[in-house]
């Protein structure tokens, strides 16, 4: 944000708490660099937020506004949806707030429940005309972020919470961007390929690393058949417009796909996903297409532990696909 | 909590629902701490999103009206703080509870932060009370840390609220001395100083003692002796609430829907029971996360 401050003289970074630097002090020290005209702190007020920031848009301002949680987002709904989404649209191209961001932490840490653990992403996916991204580490939040705010068109920005507390990385000081739209690859494989964004990341991660060399405690679930399955793991970093050919060119290859979110199964992000890749992909299929998910139930904040994807559900899927 | 404690909710069940133990009826677990409701006293349980409540105070009143048992005897109270009170919805409640009418006493309490952001950042009018007339509503600005003040102010609105049929607005002005919750520290936005001035100079609660000793109704040795009372059932609520396991893990699935329950959920529990049949005595995270749950789960091992 610092970046996009200081080159960008049109730029502002507004909402609840975020002139003493934020509840996860993500604009520590914004306001003491650039002055209380462009970091402020807003009335609680999500809708205010989120229209406001419309309004400055439309006027060819760059307004990176924040919301306290993604949990909180949905007074600004129809702002979002109604109006963001569709300003291009309605007035021929004439307006547009291409120059909104919308960051918002998103997903859960274990201890959040109903209202501080939400991945709403989901909600957005029938917005056309906004893009939704959610980074996974430092340096991807950093170049995604400012992808997005020089996206010419309006983007919501959750950022997993995990990433403000565990995440360390050594992020480049210089200006870079990460494109939207595209997925990242993070690791190659050939016989299974697992889907997932934000904070699952990791815990696919730790899931792959499970299969291949199971701790003694699970060996006896691990067939050797399947722990030396290549598995492809694939960052989605942008749900809205999803890269479609990143995803279909891996399971065309794999023939198998396991896909992983926090939010609720039903109405996830993961369903449009494999409506859509066993369209494209039905004759490579050699399993049906996996969802790991949280459950169809609110964020129940005593149950966490059991209600969000971890390491050992992911490896369950991936073995049960590979045995297909 | 106040108003729950003063209607008969005890120690146990604050702690229950802090510590989200089995004994929490508020929540069963499912919530954050502090998130209180009890039919039995009338208390609407706490959500997290703000001023969702305000509106929804003003049906609740309009409900009383219409039952002819509560008609003219009662009225809904809807608290919230001068930060809720800039979301859509505190408009949204005060414009219905006026127009329509609904009778529901709207108590706003003013106490200069919200989170980081101080009132003066809040709104550039006069605080919440000035709202009011607006709307149409008899409103009351009292201050908050007058305990007897309070009271008065209240009665009074609430009689208004029921005689008339309508909503009523106090504004009690107050200061936020403690931080915003346990993850704040507010001394990164504010002066210590300042709040200990507040603490020692504008205390409702010394406030209060020093006009009963001043009418001889309460001394220091009884204050003393309250104090130390009732530290020892906080703290005994405490550590009982504390050692307390969860409730059943069954229950993340219970309470989404009344009447036959939606397959998704049914076979998701049944998709989560073979998962913990299989891993569940094994994998040491999950057998050491099982045993804070009363049953340790069993009900899902067989």
């Amino acid at each position: 944000m610092s970046i996009a401050l200081m080159k960008d003289d049109l730029a502002v970074v507004f909402g609840e708490d975020v002139a003493f630097g934020g509840v996860f002090r993500c604009t520590m020290g914004l306001a003491e660099e650039f002055g209380r005209e462009r970091v402020f702190n807003t009335p609680l007020t999500e809708q205010g937020i989120a229209g406001f920031g419309i309004g400055l848009a439309s006027m060819g301002h760059t307004a990176i506004a924040e919301i306290q949680f993604a949990d909180y987002i949905f007074p600004a709904f129809d702002q979002i949806v109604n109006e963001a989404a569709k300003h291009r649209f309605r007035s021929g191209s004439q307006f547009d707030v291409g120059s909104l961001t919308i960051r918002c932490p998103t997903m859960s840490v274990g201890h959040g429940g109903l209202y501080h653990s939400q991945s709403p992403e989901g909600f957005f996916l029938g917005a056309s005309g906004l893009k939704v991204v959610i980074p996974r580490s430092p340096i991807q939040a950093k170049g995604l972020l400012l992808g997005a705010i020089r996206d010419p068109n309006p983007v919501i920005f959750m950022e997993p919470k995990i990433l403000y507390r565990s995440a360390v990385e050594q992020v480049p000081m210089d200006d870079y961007e990460i494109p939207l739209g595209k997925a990242e690859t993070l690791t190659r494989g050939s016989d299974l390929t697992v889907l997932t964004w934000g904070t699952p990341v990791y815990h696919c991660e730790t899931a792959l690393h499970m299969l291949s060399s199971p701790p003694e405690s699970l060996a006896k679930h691990i067939p050797a058949s399947v722990r030396s399955a290549k598995v492809e793991l694939i960052d989605l970093r942008t749900i809205l417009p999803w890269d479609v050919e990143t995803v279909t060119e891996s399971v065309r290859r794999t023939g198998r796909l396991v896909i992983v979110h926090e939010a609720s199964r039903t109405g996830g992000v993961g369903g449009e996903i494999a409506a859509e890749i066993q369209n494209r992909c039905f004759l490579k299929l050699n399993a049906p297409v996996k969802r790991v998910t949280g459950w169809d139930t609110p964020v129940p904040m005593q149950y966490e532990k059991f209600y969000i994807p971890d390491a050992l559900r992911i490896l369950d899927a991936m073995v049960e696909t590979l045995n297909y | 909590m106040g108003v729950l404690l003063w209607r008969g909710f005890d120690f146990d069940s604050v702690m229950a629902q802090c510590f989200g133990n089995y004994e929490d009826d508020c929540t069963k677990g499912k919530q954050m701490p502090v998130h209180f409701g009890s039919r039995k006293y009338h208390f609407h349980t706490i959500s997290s999103p703000l001023a969702t409540q305000i509106p929804q105070a003003a049906g609740v009143g309009f409900a009383l009206k219409r039952d002819p048992a509560r008609r003219g005897r009662n009225c809904a109270v809807v608290y919230f703080g001068e930060g809720a009170a800039s979301e859509g919805d505190f408009h949204a409640g005060m414009l219905l509870a006026s127009t329509v009418p609904s009778p529901t006493l709207f108590i706003a309490r003013n106490n200069g932060f919200a989170i980081s952001t101080p009132s003066s950042e809040q709104y550039h009018g006069d605080g919440i009370a000035a709202r009011g007339p607006g709307y149409g509503m008899h409103t009351i600005r009292v201050d908050g840390n007058d305990v007897l003040a309070v009271l008065g102010a209240v009665r009074e609105g609430r009689r208004l609220c029921i005689e008339e049929g309508r909503g009523v607005l106090i504004e009690a002005m107050t200061y936020r001395v403690g931080h915003h919750s346990t993850s704040d520290d507010s001394f990164a936005y504010r002066p210590r100083q300042e709040v200990e001035d507040r603490k020692r100079i504008d205390n409702p609660i010394s406030r209060f003692r020093l006009f009963l000793e001043s009418r001889g109704w309460w001394s220091a040795e009884d204050e003393e002796r309250y104090k130390e009372q009732v530290k020892k059932q906080i703290m005994q609520a405490f550590k009982r609430g504390e050692n307390l396991p969860r409730h059943e893990l069954k229950e993340m699935f219970t309470d989404v829907y009344s009447g036959e329950e939606p397959w998704t959920i049914t076979e998701q529990r049944e998709e989560l029971r073979t998962l913990l049949q299989k891993y569940g005595k094994s994998w040491e995270p999950w057998r050491s996360e099982l045993k804070k749950y009363k049953g340790e789960g069993s009900e899902f091992m067989s």
